[in-house]
């Protein structure tokens, strides 16, 4: 084996810093001209990606001497993180067709952020960690800044920044406590010393999981997120909803188990916290938004506790249920803020909640596929999204956490709430002018998501079963 | 036996149609005319193709009949489906009522007609579902699945508190519900499966039994509904167009008492002997509380929602007596409970369609303008009451009888309610039909059409006929009910033997 093929299982990462680099260059040096294709460049490249992904044996890799590792659990969130980067691009055209804002960086931006999921997806120690971080978390605050003439763009971009630092500067602390304690980066060394790691390790841990809840936007390190999701372009919140929270959990969960296994009574207490807290906040606070990206936040929010509630749990079951319902939100969120995007008149886009009035009479067919994704983002089944609350519940059920599940119910019952008063406006109120008619990405996104969602429940197996398998690689 | 799945069609047939009527483009005129021909149809083949299932059905087996088995979601949650005698009469409630609900819609909803028709029929789809689902997983899919068009339903086609209704209904279901999908989770990973039949005879450990029974009871209790969970019923049957209540009453209401027999009682034994007294006193004081709190009622609707809570009440009672005749006289009052409920509703439609008003003060006299109608209404007001000859009687006396062995003051109690009943629907038959038609807006009120007779003859016939012989349903559960209570003392005998050997 030469040099060049032991690097086959970071192609992937590869073909996406490659890529950006190169269409860097072409952006800088093709001026003008070059802007238009570059989004459909960008796509081709995730596409290949993707594909390189898909192409990976199941087996577990390990690169760099164990910095880097591939396995079916990696393989399984970077293909729900490109998804998300696909999505994001695809939805992006209406925005950059706009002459102030048709910049090349967008996209290379966005190729960099998902080398960067990558990455941490792949991290087989805290530096790693750490890299794969830094680079997703520091193109995000580019683009969220990207609508550089919008007071409230570059409000959220700033204010991303200042925070998403001090949050790095947490996990950096706790990763270099847990190194002093156990003497080691490598998750696998660390797993070993952890039994015997006492109170100093536990703090590293604490402080360790605070940046990576920060990024999860889960309670309490959440405050960020409505007001970045309402600054942010509305593609860009889509992004910031879908991808980057797949590897922030992706994160999360190979941490916890690969690196902390020995004191999983320690940390499961944090998460539960945590779970509960992000549910009942995600719940209660969306109730009185009335801007319909500042819900989303909200309810983003609440979705990562159920996700939290998975691993929580600490066993298989639960990473499987984590998986399950990563895949599931990846594909609401989308279809979702694909809806949110086509919410313009003349040209204007429109983001309060009443400006849904009516829709049901204006647009039938985007009210309903709408309905279903909000019916499905409560949980009600035959809805995708109820398969992804009842692989996390099993799992919770399972490990005996029933104050965590029933605590988990209610809150989401609570939720159901506003979810449903947006479909009141959609159906039951008078309305309101009509929107301007969607694009044919939009509507690709929007008809593809939708189908997901509403005839999940006639072939759930695959994703099911795919999702075993690759918890499964995690134990 | 028939090679085709025909209970899946039963089920998924009406979905099919709503995915025609979506399909259809055009003019709204015609839209909507081709859309109500579809809908009904659909739901008339539906009813067809259930009433395959009675011809073939073999009363005297107790076994699920119609088996339908294929993976689906990984593990031990399988598609599967079948009825024995009690999931039986209820599918086949659900679809003969459907087509006259499509008819009682005909006119009266002008406005989004198609998607109307498309709710109805997706909703039931999840209802004869409901009934037929052999895994607890997948029952639960049907049973919630069911509020997303009956939510719809009341919002857009409903009266003026739509909103506030709707959402009630929606959200307290849920509540129930959710608790219930946790005990679900915990049964599974006790028994390993979730497949009705196994977890039947799945001993459960005493403590899980209590448990599961209460979240379960959660459930029900709200669908029922049971005092003191009842109060989103008479907003969401007042608010609710003609049809929805019709669906409300008659088959959605049913699930609850479904869900006692197939899960509570065969699976809970313990836990259902050991809480029996607390169904009692909850059957006993939804019984004459709610009769009382009807006989002040102003709105017609609600009068006849507060009386379904009553009769719910005998269902109750009557299903955790756990003996023959109270179980069979609970199924007995579910299907006349569901016919002239569903009848009363029509009835109040009728009037609400011509006058647009549901205040029993603003009607007066009727019976000289429509004699018909009036004789209509007397047929099921009578049947409410329990006159012996009509459905009604049948239902009470069973259940009476079986709980009177078990508990008789309970059951000496419950007749009160029968007085009671008696009371306030007279008084609202009196009211609306006798007296002298004085108020002017009366006076050239019209008695019922064509379409609205064609809806009721049905009703009536089987109000009567059944009331005079109700073998035909007492025989098709015969078999499923004695089988049920057998296994039921038999655990209940089980357990003691245990306790008493320690």
């Amino acid at each position: 084996m030469n040099e060049a093929s032991a690097l086959y299982p970071a192609l992937p990462e590869l073909i996406l810093a490659g890529g950006a680099m190169v269409l860097l260059m072409i952006g800088a040096f093709g001026g003008e001209r070059a802007t238009s294709p570059m989004l459909s460049y960008a796509i081709a490249l995730l596409v290949v990606a993707g594909l390189a992904i898909a192409a990976m044996p199941d087996e577990r890799v390990a690169l760099f001497n164990g910095s880097f590792v591939v396995d079916g659990f990696a393989k399984f969130l970077k293909i729900l993180a490109v998804l998300g980067s696909i999505g994001t691009l695809w939805m992006s055209g209406d925005f950059l067709a706009d002459p102030d804002r048709r910049k090349f960086e967008y996209s290379v931006l966005i190729l960099l952020a998902t080398a960067g999921m990558f990455v941490l997806i792949s991290a087989g120690d805290l530096i790693a960690l750490y890299l794969g971080f830094e680079l997703m978390s520091l193109s995000l605050y580019v683009v969220a800044a990207f609508d550089r003439d919008n007071v409230q763009s570059t409000e959220a971009g700033l204010k991303y920044f200042v925070l998403g630092a001090l949050s790095s500067g947490m996990l950096l602390y706790g990763a270099s406590l847990i190194y002093g304690f156990t003497g080691t980066v490598k998750f696998a060394g660390i797993a070993q010393e952890a039994a015997n790691g006492g109170i100093g390790l536990i703090i590293g841990l604490v402080l360790l999981f605070a940046g990576l809840c920060f990024k999860v936007s889960a309670v309490p390190f959440h405050m960020w997120t409505p007001d970045v999701y309402q600054g942010a372009p509305t593609p860009i919140t889509a992004f910031f909803a879908s991808a980057p929270k797949v590897a922030a959990i992706a994160a999360f969960v190979r941490v916890s188990f690969s690196a902390f296994p020995a004191i999983a009574a320690q940390w499961q207490q944090i998460i539960i916290f945590v779970a509960i807290a992000s549910m009942a906040l995600g719940a209660f606070a969306a109730i009185g938004q009335r801007n319909i990206k500042r819900l989303m936040a909200y309810s983003s929010i609440g979705h990562m506790g159920y996700a939290l509630i998975g691993l929580a749990a600490a066993t298989g079951e639960g990473v499987q249920g984590v998986l399950v319902y990563m895949a599931i939100y990846v594909a609401m969120t989308l279809g979702t803020f694909a809806c949110i995007v086509s919410m313009r008149r003349n040209d204007k886009p429109f983001e309060e909640i009443t400006d849904l009035s009516g829709l049901a009479r204006t647009n039938p067919a985007q009210a309903f596929v709408l309905s279903m994704l909000l019916f499905s983002l409560a949980g009600i089944p035959p809805l995708a999204g109820f398969f992804a609350k009842f692989y996390v519940f099993l799992a919770a059920v399972k490990a005996g956490l029933f104050t965590l599940a029933v605590l988990g119910v209610l809150a989401s019952v609570v939720g159901a709430y506003y979810y449903l008063l947006i479909v009141k406006i959609m159906y039951f109120d008078e309305p309101a002018p009509a929107f301007d008619p969607m694009g044919n990405a939009l509507r690709s996104i929007v008809a593809v998501t939708g189908l997901f969602v509403i005839l999940f429940f006639a072939y759930p197996g695959p994703l099911v079963e795919a999702a075993a398998v690759a918890a499964k690689s995690l134990f | 036996m028939a090679s085709w799945p025909i209970l899946s069609v039963t089920v998924f047939l009406p979905l099919l149609g709503a995915l025609f009527i979506m399909a259809m483009r055009g003019e709204d005129a015609s839209v909507a005319r081709n859309a109500r021909w579809v809908a009904m149809w659909t739901t008339l083949l539906t009813f067809v193709i259930s009433l395959i299932l009675v011809w073939r059905f073999d009363p005297s087996s107790p076994e699920f009949q119609f088996v339908e088995r294929k993976p689906w979601l990984a593990g031990a949650i399988s598609y599967h489906m079948g009825v024995d005698g009690i999931s039986l009469p209820f599918v086949i409630l659900t679809t003969a009522l459907m087509p006259l609900c499509i008819l009682a819609s005909w006119l009266p909803i002008q406005r989004r007609v198609k998607e109307y028709m498309i709710a109805f029929l997706v909703l039931e789809t999840l209802m004869v579902g409901t009934f037929t689902a052999l895994d607890l997983t997948l029952f639960y899919l049907f049973f919630e699945g069911g509020l997303i068009p009956m939510f719809l339903i009341i919002g857009v086609w409903g009266g003026p508190r739509r909103v506030y209704a709707s959402f009630k209904f929606f959200l307290y279901t849920l509540l129930g519900s959710v608790l219930m999908l946790l005990a679900i989770m915990a049964l599974y990973w006790d028994a390993g499966t979730t497949d009705i039949p196994t977890l039947m005879h799945h001993a459960f450990p005493r403590s899980l039994q209590t448990w599961a029974w209460f979240a379960f009871l959660a459930s029900f209790a709200v669908k029922l509904p049971m005092w003191p969970v009842h109060t989103w019923l008479p907003d969401a049957h007042v608010e609710a167009p003609t049809a929805g209540s019709v669906i409300l009453a008659a088959i959605l209401l049913k699930m609850g008492g479904y869900g006692f027999l197939r899960f509570s009682l065969p699976m809970f034994p313990l836990a259902s002997e050991q809480f029996a007294p607390l169904i009692f006193t909850l059957s006993v004081v939804a019984i004459i509380y709610t009769a009382l709190v009807a006989l002040v009622q102003e709105d017609m609707k609600k009068l006849i929602a507060y009386s379904s809570v009553a009769h719910m009440g005998f269902v109750t009672m009557g299903i955790f007596a756990g003996t023959i005749q109270g179980v069979g006289g609970g199924i007995f009052q579910m299907v006349s409970h569901g016919i002239i409920s569903g009848a009363l509703f029509l009835c109040v439609g009728v009037v609400y369609d011509r006058m647009h008003t549901r205040e029993i003060a603003a009607y007066g006299g009727l019976v000289d303008r429509m004699p018909l109608y009036a004789a209509a209404f007397m047929v099921f007001t009578l049947a409410n009451v329990g006159l012996p000859g009509t459905t009604g009687f049948v239902g009470e006396f069973l259940t009476l009888i079986g709980t009177f062995r078990v508990n008789t003051p309970v059951a000496t109690l419950a007749t009160v309610g029968v007085i009671l009943s008696a009371a306030y629907a007279l008084w609202l038959y009196r009211k609306v039909i006798f007296g002298k038609l004085e108020k002017p807006s009366l006076a050239r009120i019209l008695d019922l059409d064509g379409r609205e007779m064609a809806a009721f003859a049905p009703l009536v016939i089987l109000t009567i006929l059944f009331g005079v012989y109700p073998k035909p349903v007492i025989d098709v559960s015969q078999a499923a009910v004695s089988a049920l209570v057998e296994n039921y003392h038999q655990a209940l005998g089980a357990a003691k033997t245990a306790e008493l050997a320690k």
